[in-house]
């Protein structure tokens, strides 16, 4: 099994290795003067050369690669041009946000879309199944930013339940001493009740855009999943058998149903982290999302090309993760003579 | 001779007269989907003539009615540079179709060409085809089409291709499936056996078969263009203002919001939520034609 | 007949499907009785209605059918009656059921081993540690080798046979009193058919057990059953003792079904009904021909697979037991025979044993990896497959394939489909022309002319072989491959489409190689056969040599597994 868990690592490599390119050549390939984009577009001449230079852009374009992949080496994604901070330093200290946003947002998506899935498939016909088709069609033509946009509208500004969208805490909460970077945990952990509230209280639309986004995708793959399996021989063997319905749903019929679930994920993946970018425009969310969008605004080239490579590098891990816990749960993929 | 009791066909199966006498048939037994292909056809209306016909002119601004909630003088009210929303969002249908069609035949050609040949031919085709679209898909999409448009500048056919590269690999894995599924299927050893080149095969006898599914394909990728363009001009790559589109609107619209005035970021959004409504409807009424097996 | 209450009593059963087409009633007013110990065989073609009988039997209907009248008891218990509740403690427990394709019957990521303990512990028949014990001796019970290591298999990891294995302990694991087996060995080479059956009726009669065996194959029917119910569209048409059913049918659907039926000592046009008559124009059969010039000469063909993958798969069906890994597998390990003109070879063997390859190497589809191909003295074997396809010689070699259905484009019409090796090769020009070709074809091969312009799914399995047939001589072809060409069709559909065979061939002077893994059928058409197995040939010659005196154990063998009913003088 240990050898079928390095093989999937080995595949992810090539993966990698793909990213690198592609961002090196998206941003040192571009039409017109590179360097002009990294020294803004207040620089002047000067200015420009100096960048130039600076960034070993007048070398040939083998030689600036492995600049580049050095560069990556030792964690240097380049600074600036608004912040002057060395961007890697801003995306770390802002990946936690973004990633308990998405992390709080797939697991209320899970935990929804899941179960209406596989009731859906276990009652056709019935206004469970209706509702998860909607659902599931009615979720994917949603525009995410549209979405947050109108949560906010009614439950901040028309209900008044929820808090101003303006980031992680309201203004009279601290962050709690920071462990894992996440508010929720690291409150939790300080024993700061009060903090938690406050931070779950921000939490709420944002993860529940994230998670309305993500619930479609999952609910339709289960519902479709489910159908297959329930109508396959072995489970007609399994209820000729007689076997309770809890086992044949549980036990024959989900636990294949979810394989083709979990391949999926990778593809939601995808989509969230698109649209985490999106989310944290609307709820001015201080993640690695907005940093970009934000650079994006002020021509602030270098943290863009960071973002994208550090979300990149992330989704290669996240799939790699995928495929080994695939790999973990299907017999006839561990199993390989 | 047994089993002649099949049903007899009234007419010939072939020909235009079949052709509406199946569609009829299909979209009766349909009516999810005859609704969608209704509300597609009023979208390529309002696409076509909208321009021609909206009460004020989408770019004109007039400050004094800055912020007006829906009326009947303005039905989706005034934004804050005193444009009329209405007429901004039926003459941004012209732009984000024109997007969305774009972005599919784009990467219908690319991928779905590249996919079939990759799927029929194997070998090096194969898995040149595959190493792309593996290198595509090692990006968060949404992600990848931002890096593009960003490296490549603020334009509508920057945010078209961004939108068919980003489209590739989907379109691509599907074409390549359907093509590897027939490739030694008995119709095509049988095609060969007739005397039929490889190339011939490929285009006269399994295309044919694919044309279908790849249909299907096509309409739920319209549904993606128009939300990754609107994403994308909500952050600010691609369209810029004044222009009207969708997503350009919202993004507008959105601080506003927050202030109450609800009608700027919201009839942009619903237009946009009806458009890719219909294509998916639409898409998946034809997969349900196409390949019951595979019903939603 | 001694006892008063019969195990399984069906009356005037209907059951109907909702269909977007309205009511369908699959079956209608059907009478099946069946007494304690008693073994009886619903026989049918396909749309019978014999599987959803029993299917309504067990209650496991799909959602859209229904018992729509009649009754069922079994042992006095109402079935229609009972609740779910009710029936789930019968199911497994006092009935159970096997189903065709015995590897998709297991969940694929169970161990087998665990499969058996949830029926076991859901019918309590023991629990905690005892649980698996009880499992390991049921394996052992269905004759599964090392049954404790097998527990821990899953069906993937065993083979075809093994794995029919384990749903017959599934399904006797609680020792129940009725066994219903929905086509067990359809799909199952015939020996492993002959070892299961056999396995069946042994543990059935040991455990004083009620068997049904659902088959389309009569001879299996009267092997192993003592009554035999016919059905046809829904009826039962005939009941009667194996024996009288099969020397003395009374009902013409079966009398049909039984001439239909190929055995040994039969002549093809026995097969076809008495009152109707044969599908072309008689022709002459030439008996005691002699044929001996040489059409097709194969020596020492070879085809070998890389040991990756698929082939992988392939490979561990075959195996044994564990066994040294070599790099590459031996689909066709060296064989030579010869086809003479006008002469028709069966090339016989079970499956994975490189008769299909090796009729796909001398189709010129795939290429061969050593030997040479010699097709009327030209050495077609070195010509890569993919240049072949646009050679003049290549009108002369053609196939006819096993799935109709698979073999025609869905988007053409059969008329389209039909001309198409006219279009590429033939000499045929003009769109009339074409046409009137077509027609001429359609007309030898008894394809009504309407068909023509229908659709693939707007045809009948008997029709969309007569398209494949009439497309594959459309050239006037010097050999034929037929490739299991009724291996897809019921029975009587079988016996005319192997008529229509042999008088195409008398009339055209064609020759055939043809490949299939059913020796009665063989013996019919055949003037030689080549026994085939593990990639060699195993004995070859005349048919009636090889087929009634055969010189191999394993030609032996593999007529001993064929299913022929003795009747001794009590009735079975």
């Amino acid at each position: 099994m240990i050898g079928v868990i390095f093989k999937r690592l080995l595949v992810a490599i090539p993966s990698l290795i793909g990213v690198v390119i592609v961002t090196f050549l998206l941003t040192r390939a571009l039409p017109g003067d590179p360097a002009a984009y990294f020294a803004g577009p207040a620089a002047t001449k000067e200015a420009v050369e100096q960048i130039r230079s600076q960034l070993g852009l007048d070398k040939p374009l083998p030689e600036q690669f492995v600049r580049y992949v050095a560069d990556l080496a030792q964690g240097n994604l380049g600074s600036s041009l608004t912040t002057g901070q060395p961007v890697a330093a801003e995306i770390r200290a802002r990946l936690p946000a973004s990633a308990e946003l998405t992390l709080l947002g797939l697991i209320v998506a899970v935990v929804i879309a899941v179960p209406l899935g596989i009731l859906a498939a276990t009652k056709p016909n019935s206004l469970i199944d209706h509702a998860c088709r909607v659902v599931s069609t009615a979720g994917v033509s949603l525009p995410v930013f549209f979405t947050g946009l109108i949560l906010v509208y009614v439950f901040y500004y028309l209900l008044g339940w929820s808090p101003p969208p303006l980031g992680r805490l309201d203004v009279f909460s601290s962050p709690p001493p920071p462990l894992t970077g996440f508010y929720l945990i690291d409150s939790l952990l300080a024993g700061q009740g009060g903090t938690f509230l406050a931070a779950l209280n921000q939490l709420i639309l944002p993860a529940l855009t994230l998670a309305i986004f993500s619930l479609a995708p999952i609910a339709r793959m289960t519902r479709a999943s489910m159908l297959a399996v329930l109508s396959s021989d072995f489970v007609r063997t399994a209820r000729a058998s007689g076997l309770s319905p809890y086992t044949v749903t549980v036990t024959y019929a989900f636990r294949n149903a979810m394989l083709p679930v979990v391949t999926t994920l990778g593809m939601v993946f995808s989509f969230l982290l698109g649209a985490n970018v999106l989310v944290e425009k609307v709820f001015a969310w201080p993640g690695i999302g907005s940093f970009a969008v934000e650079a994006l605004i002020a021509s602030d080239f270098a943290p863009v090309q960071g973002f994208v490579l550090t979300m990149a590098v992330m989704y290669v891990a996240l799939n790699l993760l995928i495929d080994i816990l695939y790999t973990l749960i299907d017999p006839r993929v561990r199993i390989e003579a | 001779m047994s089993n002649l009791a099949l049903p007899k066909p009234a007419a010939s199966n072939t020909g235009l007269g079949a052709a509406l006498r199946h569609a009829r048939y299909i979209l009766s037994d349909n009516a999810v989907t005859g609704f969608a292909f209704g509300l597609f056809v009023l979208i390529v209306l309002a696409a076509l003539i909208g321009p021609y016909i909206v009460p004020y002119d989408p770019l004109a601004s007039d400050t004094s009615v800055a912020l007006k909630p829906p009326s009947w003088a303005h039905w989706f009210g005034t934004d804050q540079l005193g444009r009329d929303v209405f007429s901004r969002v039926i003459v941004a249908t012209r732009l984000d179709f024109f997007i969305a069609i774009a972005s599919v035949a784009l990467v219908f050609l690319m991928g779905g060409l590249a996919g079939v040949a990759a799927g029929f031919f194997g070998g090096w085709t194969d898995r040149i085809v595959g190493r792309i679209a593996d290198t595509i898909m090692a990006f968060p999409l949404f992600v990848l089409a931002m890096g593009i448009v960003a490296a490549l500048g603020n334009t509508v056919e920057n945010i078209i291709l961004a939108t068919a590269i980003v489209n590739f690999p989907l379109y691509a894995r599907v074409a390549r499936s359907e093509a590897n599924i027939r490739r030694d299927a008995g119709f095509v050893q049988a095609a060969r056996l007739s005397g039929n080149g490889e190339m011939r095969i490929l285009l006269a006898q399994v295309l044919p078969n694919i044309m279908p599914i790849m249909m299907v394909q096509m309409s739920l990728t319209m549904g993606y263009a128009i939300l990754n363009a609107a994403g994308l001009s909500f952050i600010g790559l691609g369209v810029r203002p004044p222009t009207a589109e969708w997503g350009i609107m919202v993004a507008e619209g959105a601080a506003f919001m927050v202030s109450g005035e609800w009608w700027i970021a919201f009839f942009p959004g619903i237009a946009l939520m009806i458009a890719v409504f219909c294509f998916n409807l639409l898409g998946d009424g034809m997969r349900d034609i196409v390949d019951p097996q595979r019903r939603t | 007949m001694t006892e008063v209450v019969p195990l399984l009593d069906v009356q005037d059963l209907t059951v109907e499907f909702q269909t977007r087409r309205g009511v369908v009633r699959a079956v209608q007013h059907v009478n099946i009785m069946i007494g304690k110990g008693e073994t009886l065989a619903i026989v049918g073609e396909s749309g019978s209605g014999k599987s959803v009988t029993s299917y309504a039997v067990m209650r496991i209907l799909d959602r859209a059918g229904r018992i729509a009248e009649g009754a069922v008891h079994f042992t006095g218990l109402d079935i229609r009656d009972a609740s779910e509740d009710q029936m789930r403690s019968l199911r497994g427990r006092e009935m159970s059921m096997i189903f065709q394709n015995p590897r998709a019957a297991l969940n694929p990521i169970r161990k087998v081993g665990l499969q058996i303990e949830d029926v076991l512990s859901q019918h309590a028949q023991a629990d905690g540690a005892a649980l698996t014990d009880k499992a390991i001796e049921i394996l052992d019970q269905v004759r599964i080798a090392r049954p404790r290591e097998r527990y821990h298999a899953y069906p993937f990891e065993l083979s075809g046979g093994m794995c029919q294995r384990v749903v017959i302990a599934l399904a006797l694991a609680c020792r129940p009193q009725l066994l219903i087996a929905d086509e067990p060995t359809t799909g199952l080479d015939v020996t492993t058919q002959k070892t299961v059956m056999d396995l069946i009726v042994e543990l059935t009669r040991e455990r004083g057990m009620s068997t049904v065996l659902i088959t389309h194959d009569l001879g299996l029917a009267a092997t192993y059953c003592d009554r035999v119910v016919v059905m046809e569209k829904g009826h039962v048409v005939e009941t009667a003792q194996s024996r009288a059913i099969f020397i003395a049918p009374e009902h013409p659907y079966t009398r049909k079904l039984m001439r239909a039926t190929p055995r040994p000592g039969m002549a093809l046009r026995d097969l076809l009904p008495e009152d109707v008559p044969a599908p072309v124009p008689q022709t002459p059969v030439t008996n005691g021909a002699v044929y001996d010039t040489p059409l097709l000469v194969v020596e020492k063909l070879v085809k070998e697979y890389p040991r990756k993958g698929i082939s992988e798969g392939l490979g561990k069906l075959f195996r044994r037991g564990p066994s040294p890994e070599p790099e590459v597998f031996r689909a066709v390990d060296g064989i030579s025979f010869t086809v003479n003109r006008g002469e028709s070879v069966g090339l016989v063997g079970e499956s994975g044993c490189g008769k299909s390859t090796t009729s796909t190497m001398v189709m010129r589809l795939i290429d061969k990896t050593d030997g040479t191909i010699m097709f009327d003295g030209e050495n077609i074997g070195d010509i890569p497959a993919r240049e072949f396809a646009t050679l003049p010689l290549r009108k002369r070699i053609q196939m006819v394939f096993q799935d109709p259905t698979d073999s025609l484009n869905p988007r053409f019409t059969a008329v389209r489909a039909i001309a198409d090796p006219i279009l590429r090769l033939g000499t045929v020009k003009g769109r009339d022309a074409v046409r009137a070709r077509c027609e001429e074809l359609a007309h030898q091969v008894g394809l009504p002319l309407e068909f023509l312009d229908r659709f693939p799914h707007q045809l009948s399995g008997g029709q969309k072989a007569r398209v494949g047939i009439a497309r594959a001589i459309a050239l006037n072809p010097d050999l034929v491959i037929l490739d299991e060409p009724t291996a897809a069709l019921d029975v009587s559909v079988q016996a005319v489409v192997l008529n229509l065979l042999q008088d195409l061939k008398e009339s055209l002077g064609m020759s055939y190689l043809f490949v299939s893994h059913d020796l009665n059928v063989v013996q019919l058409l055949c003037d030689r056969v080549i026994v085939m197995r593990a990639g060699q040939i195993v004995e070859q010659g005349p048919t009636e040599q090889v087929l009634v005196a055969p010189q191999a154990d394993y030609t032996r063998d593999l007529l001993a597994a064929i299913p022929h009913p003795t009747f001794d003088q009590s009735g079975h």
